[in-house]
């Protein structure tokens, strides 16, 4: 009985000191006169998470030979823009701009001119979508591989030729050499569909070139 | 066209200067799964040379398409395919979580860029488009068309609204309203004739599917009057499909 009074007393004691130990805590706080006793000293982490670069754009320049139908063979360059959608397909933007020569009739007949300069400029742009086919390694020599992927391609555009604009389809196959992850390098063979009734009567041209040419990955 | 080729070599060498870059720190995960395949190129057609194992850390160099370059512990570098790092750990344990664009972020894009082709009052046309989201419902976009007809070939430029039905559903249809320049450039196989610049008015509707990842497949007819200096308007129907990817 007397050891029960003692622990409620003794409670009692550490209940009031407790408090009256908050109380003076509290006083202590609301006077904003005295600087804090501890100074926080613990600076907050910044943690960042590295972006991962992503590579999906391929930007390049190509250069190589346009048989124009009717106008002979003749040097074509331009610049191609690709964006790759998933492993198999993309989409790509390509430009580019040759001179047509003369045709076998004015070669032969001397003097006569089917065009003017300014109409034989040949200039070209393409809206294509490609897919890869046969992915994988080539071998040059006994050790060296290189990641290569043969693509078609084929899509819709727009082609300037002796003055006028003509609407053009697009079929081709190329092959991609991979040296370094972003650089390529492209060979093609295309075709360039369009109509035309520049010589007396109209028919399908079929221009059918040859490119090699350097891409970057970005 | 001169001017092109400069902008284009000097972005070429741009890329070229950045691809091969200074050293800078990669994200690394930790390979939960038994091991993880290393391709030589980022496709399934190149091979596996190396397998890294389970509890290595590995670095993520680099993305394409849906394949990673990575980095392991004893210096080789391969590609990745994406399912095999959705089971790795991010160095604090949680699971590495990749976001893939989805249907919400079509829901909440901001921009927007596609191409079509079609047919305009009879000939091809091919178009290009930039379109900015004000609202989930409601967009603008700026139009660069180029038809090529049999008689005449025309470039237009047009500005539009967009109403969007259902932004948040996979397919919705849409109301658009514009206005913009026709240019008509006369075949030069025909006599005596001269570009003309008009202004045209347009209302339209078509329809838009979210396809996946980032593209989305859209199909549209329009009504153009084109308000020529004649006595009458001249009215030019258009149809076309295309697929475009947002941001």
């Amino acid at each position: 009985m007397e050891g029960r009074s003692v622990v409620l007393l003794l409670t009692l004691a550490l209940g009031v000191s407790v408090l009256s130990g908050c109380g003076r805590d509290r006083l202590v706080r609301t006077d904003d006169s005295q600087p804090p006793v501890i100074e926080p000293d613990v600076e907050r982490r910044e943690i960042t998470v590295p972006k991962i670069k992503k590579s999906d754009f391929e930007v390049g320049i190509f250069a190589g030979e346009l048989s124009v139908e009717d106008f002979g063979v003749n040097t074509v360059s331009g610049a191609t823009l690709a964006y790759h959608l998933s492993e198999k397909f993309f989409l790509q933007l390509d430009a580019g701009r040759t001179t047509a020569g003369l045709t076998s009739f004015e070669r032969l007949s001397g003097a006569a001119q089917l065009l003017t300069d300014a109409e034989r400029e040949y200039s070209y742009y393409n809206v294509q979508v490609g897919y890869d086919i046969l992915p994988g390694e080539g071998f040059f020599g006994k050790k060296r591989a290189l990641n290569m992927a043969t693509y078609l391609i084929g899509g819709v555009g727009k082609t300037k030729f002796a003055g006028d604009d003509r609407f053009t389809l697009n079929l081709g196959l190329g092959i991609r050499l991979m040296p370094l992850d972003w650089l390529a390098i492209h060979a093609d063979v295309g075709d360039q569909i369009f109509d035309i009734d520049l010589l007396g009567k109209a028919k399908t041209a079929h221009n059918i070139g040859a490119h090699v040419g350097v891409t970057f990955f970005f | 066209m001169r001017r092109w080729w400069l902008v284009l070599s000097l972005c070429s060498l741009f890329v070229a200067a950045t691809a091969a870059g200074a050293e800078r720190h990669y994200r690394e995960v930790a390979i939960a799964d038994p091991y993880i395949d290393l391709h030589t190129g980022p496709g399934v057609g190149y091979p596996i040379f190396f397998v890294a194992e389970r509890g290595e850390q590995i670095q993520l160099l680099m993305r394409r398409t849906d394949w990673f370059k990575v980095r392991v512990p004893r210096g080789q570098e391969g590609w990745v395919h994406r399912d095999q790092l959705k089971t790795t750990l991010d160095p604090g344990g949680e699971e590495f979580n990749l976001p893939e664009p989805g249907l919400e972020d079509y829901a909440a894009r901001r921009w927007e860029f596609g191409a079509m082709y079609g047919d305009f009052g009879g000939a091809n046309v091919i178009a290009t488009y930039a379109a900015h989201s004000f609202t989930p419902n409601l967009s603008g976009e700026v139009w660069l068309s180029q038809s090529i007809g049999q008689f005449s070939d025309s470039s237009l430029a047009t500005v539009n609204v967009v109403h969007l039905m259902y932004p948040d559903k996979r397919i919705s249809p849409y109301f658009t309203l514009g206005a913009g320049a026709i240019t008509t450039h006369p075949k030069a196989t025909l006599v005596a004739t001269v570009d003309r610049t008009d202004s045209l008015a347009l209302v339209g509707a078509g329809i838009r599917m979210y396809l996946s990842r980032r593209f989305v497949f859209r199909a549209e007819y329009k009504a153009h009057v084109v308000f020529t200096s004649r006595n009458e308007n001249e009215g030019i129907r258009e149809w076309k499909a295309g697929v475009s990817f947002f941001f």
